[in-house]
């Protein structure tokens, strides 16, 4: 509560760290060995084609199931050994639209207080900061059913911050929205890094999302093909962008088509 | 900072637990609330049983007297409890398809990612589920009582709240262990014909178990084994103000396994969703 517990030291813990996971479905594999670190206040992008194995790292961090192997932490909490301490420093956006289109607004983040232990009455008092962040002050009352797609992923993310996260996770937030949606959900989001120190890990698919300075994790068919600033990825390709860096890195004819 | 630290600034006691448990029944409620179609259905499904099935065998069934009826009873009295475990039956499959429902809509995984361990919040969308079929079972009983369906005395609604409880927690323990067992589930028509028909008529919910006995010897012992023969004799006697003690045994120890089969399944570890993918 005092602030010298506010803020974790940069260099001592990461906000995320991914140590060795592997995963397989029976015999098919989706994870092997992944590993990679996201710092607290910095914007970390999971690239990956559909299928590279992004919703199943989604699904161990998450805890929704364990890794075969690996350990992941969340500043330094163990997310199978000690889920509770790890999940409430976790805020979530699923790629699944997660409202409840029948009720409002404020009855959905009220929902989602409540499973973080936070009361009806404080809720209340953090919702209005959280929507005024993404936009959407004066829709409190509205039913989720009559906001647009790009709206609810706003929503989401308000939500996501409810519980006061320190890392937050995003599966392709971006799927299914318009160009300027897009635009304005990473505006907020980036924003976040910068006004609350919080770790970003942002998965997908799109590399026009990226700038030259974030952190890149490249994932292909279960593997960490190039873990560094995109800069420096592009760089170490020899390519002039990182979608070349992407396609070189991941291998000629191996561009699934709904890339 | 050390995880000591961590969980000093964020304690996730019972004080956090209770709020979850009633935000998860408060959401519940209210999507039941706008689901008008669910609530109308689970309430017309009994009436027709009652209305016109038990109308209809009236002259054919006569049920003599037998515990915890003092004297005869018409058809209809006698299949009263019956339709009330029919309908925490109903709901408690219902809820556990909206389970599967919820999941591949993610916001099973929204409950999930709650810091509250896992065994509690599967125990609160229970709890959540037996409140809501508790409310259809009390509106049907407002129905029965202008069919002049009532217990013997007023305490009778009241002393039925328990045994509609716990059948209730054993009905939705066991619609959640199906629906991380069962891998397609999406369909209800499914459940009804391999679940809920079996489980109803093969009880007593329709006949007393000396008939049944009289007719097959062998359909009696089915209706032994059937779990929700103990629901429908635990509501039975409970309305008329008495305990059927070898119900409430099985009822119990039936609740306590379904639910912790059902938390095994739902284990992140050892858990049935991984192999979907979840």
């Amino acid at each position: 509560m005092t602030a010298v517990t506010a803020a974790p030291p940069k260099t001592a813990v990461s906000a995320l760290s991914v140590e060795n996971v592997s995963h397989a479905y029976g015999e098919r594999i989706a994870l092997d060995e992944v590993s990679f670190h996201v710092a607290p206040s910095s914007f970390t992008v999971l690239l990956g084609l559909n299928g590279a194995g992004k919703s199943t790292l989604f699904s161990v961090i998450t805890h929704l199931y364990a890794s075969r192997s690996g350990v992941v932490r969340i500043f330094g909490c163990d997310v199978a050994r000690k889920s509770g301490a790890a999940l409430a420093l976790l805020g979530v956006v699923f790629q699944q639209r997660t409202l409840d289109p029948d009720l409002s607004v404020a009855q959905n983040l009220a929902y989602h207080g409540a499973l973080h232990g936070i009361g009806p009455r404080e809720t209340r008092e953090r919702q209005a900061a959280q929507l005024a962040r993404v936009g959407l002050a004066d829709r409190a009352g509205d039913k989720v059913r009559y906001l647009s797609g790009g709206q609810m992923r706003r929503v989401e993310i308000a939500r996501a911050l409810l519980h006061r996260p320190r890392m937050l996770l995003l599966d392709e937030p971006t799927a299914g929205l318009d160009i300027k949606a897009r635009a304005g959900l990473l505006e907020v989001v980036r924003g976040l890094i910068a006004d609350e120190g919080i770790g970003v890990l942002w998965a997908t698919h799109l590399v026009d999302e990226i700038r030259d300075d974030d952190h890149v994790v490249v994932l292909h068919k279960g593997r960490v093909l190039a873990d560094d600033s995109s800069r420096s990825i592009v760089l170490a390709a020899d390519a002039s962008s990182i979608g070349e860096a992407f396609t070189r890195l991941t291998g000629p004819g191996r561009e699934e088509a709904d890339w | 900072m050390s995880e000591a630290a961590f969980a000093r600034e964020r304690p996730f006691g019972w004080p956090q637990r209770l709020i979850c448990l009633y935000g998860i029944v408060w959401r519940e409620s209210l999507r039941f609330l706008h689901q008008r179609e669910r609530f109308i259905s689970a309430l017309v499904r009994p009436l027709v049983w009652l209305f016109i099935f038990a109308a209809g065998f009236r002259q054919t069934l006569g049920v003599s007297i037998m515990p915890p009826y003092d004297t005869y009873v018409l058809y209809e009295v006698y299949i009263t409890p019956g339709l009330m475990a029919m309908i925490q039956l109903f709901n408690g499959m219902q809820s556990s398809l909206s389970m599967v429902y919820d999941r591949e809509m993610g916001s099973m995984r929204m409950l999930l990612v709650s810091p509250a361990p896992r065994w509690f919040l599967l125990t609160s969308k229970l709890i959540a589920g037996v409140a809501v079929s508790i409310l259809q079972v009390y509106a049907f009983l407002v129905v029965a009582y202008f069919w002049e369906i009532e217990p013997p005395t007023w305490w009778g609604y009241l002393t039925v709240l328990p045994a509609l409880a716990l059948s209730g927690l054993m009905l939705g323990a066991l619609g959640m262990l199906l629906s991380s067992l069962i891998k397609q589930l999406e369909n209800f028509a499914g459940v009804m014909n391999f679940v809920i028909f079996p489980m109803f008529f093969a009880s007593s919910a329709l006949y007393p178990l000396w008939r049944v006995q009289q007719g097959s010897p062998w359909l009696a012992t089915v209706c032994r084994l059937n779990p929700f023969t103990y629901s429908v004799e635990l509501i039975r006697f409970a309305f008329y103000g008495q305990v059927n003690w070898l119900a409430l045994a099985v009822v119990a120890g039936c609740t306590a396994a379904f639910l912790g089969a059902a938390i095994i399944a739902y284990d992140p570890a050892r858990g049935m969703l991984m192999r979907r993918g979840g």
